[in-house]
């Protein structure tokens, strides 16, 4: 099924969770702040997020240092 | 002709010199500031001219203090930004140089946040000095501030921050600045500004580790009055230390991006 990822359409599996999205981009799931259709997303809800068709992620990822 | 002299009016004849007016008001001065730029003694004032006269090494009292600070402000911001309160997450590369920036230009409140104590391989970055080894970094700012500008409210609170917490400890800021180390605390960070705390200013940061290029470093709009300066891809780590020029750029792009939200130009 197709999603939108930061704009780009993006083909995953059915009932496929934002965390496991995430594993499966090779990003640490704690380090990205997940906005989904307009919703900014809790980190407890990742796994438990299913993603659906036509689903609009907007992923900003975080890098250590300051 | 009127002046202005260390803001109250004066009658003064025509070709009167900077070192005239000292002779009259202030005979220690040393430095002549006129219209917000030193000039030399013998430099001829004009109708309305807006002069400061200051004495080198003295230390003036409170209010004329402010006065002097905040001299080359222009007109109108120091009075918002005397008012306007900023939470500081953080006192590392990022968080002490925001905040040593802010205290420059009067900030009336700062809250510093941090659970750490200087170390020495904080000294490549950080604005803490040799003699503040083995402090806890919320009373070595504190202290350091105090130095730059006695004259703001500088309250400080020795914790670990968590998702749960930040809301609560920054209900008061206007503006909150995320200076954290750890990815994990940045996203959290950013998450609770966007679910918890929405109203407040946010300026977050990812991306600044290295010598990379200066303008890779930009200042991104995530919503109204929420930003994320960053090149948003340097992660410090083996190879890639952190050093104070970039992330000096980053933190100042931070302290003036918190500016222009309390200004209301973002």
């Amino acid at each position: 099924m197709k999603i939108q990822c930061n704009g780009k359409d993006t083909i995953i599996d059915e009932g496929v969770s934002i965390e496991k999205l995430l594993l499966e981009l090779a990003l640490n799931p704690d380090t990205v702040v997940v906005e989904c259709n307009e919703r900014i997303i809790l980190r407890e809800d990742y796994g438990s997020h299913i993603l659906v068709e036509g689903d609009e992620l907007e992923l900003i990822r975080f890098v250590g240092g300051g | 002709m009127m002046l202005q002299v260390n803001e109250q009016p004066y009658r003064f004849q025509p070709g009167v010199r900077a070192l005239d007016l000292a002779a009259e008001i202030k005979p220690d001065a040393d430095v002549f500031i006129v219209n917000g730029f030193p000039v030399g003694a013998e430099t001829i004032l004009a109708d309305g001219d807006c002069c400061w006269l200051i004495r080198k090494g003295e230390r003036p009292a409170a209010d004329e203090m402010e006065r002097l600070l905040y001299a080359r402000h222009t007109p109108g911001v120091h009075a918002r930004i005397k008012s306007s309160f900023v939470g500081i997450m953080g006192l590392g590369g990022l968080g002490s140089v925001v905040a040593v920036s802010l205290a420059r230009i009067g900030i009336g409140r700062l809250l510093l946040a941090d659970f750490d104590v200087v170390e020495p391989s904080n000294l490549n970055r950080q604005q803490y000095l040799v003699s503040q080894v083995g402090m806890r970094k919320v009373d070595a700012l504190k202290e350091n501030l105090a130095q730059i500008n006695p004259y703001l409210d500088v309250s400080s609170i020795n914790v670990v921050l968590t998702e749960q917490s930040i809301p609560e400890i920054f209900r008061d800021v206007d503006v909150l600045a995320e200076c954290f180390d750890s990815a994990e605390m940045k996203a959290a960070a950013l998450r609770c500004a966007l679910t918890r705390m929405s109203g407040k200013g946010f300026v977050g940061v990812s991306g600044v580790a290295g010598y990379e290029e200066n303008d890779l470093i930009t200042t991104r709009k995530i919503r109204s009055g929420v930003y994320l300066v960053g090149d948003g891809e340097t992660a410090a780590g083996p190879g890639q230390g952190l050093m104070a020029p970039r992330v000096g750029i980053a933190a100042n792009c931070q302290a003036n991006q918190i500016l222009r939200i309390l200004l209301g130009k973002a």
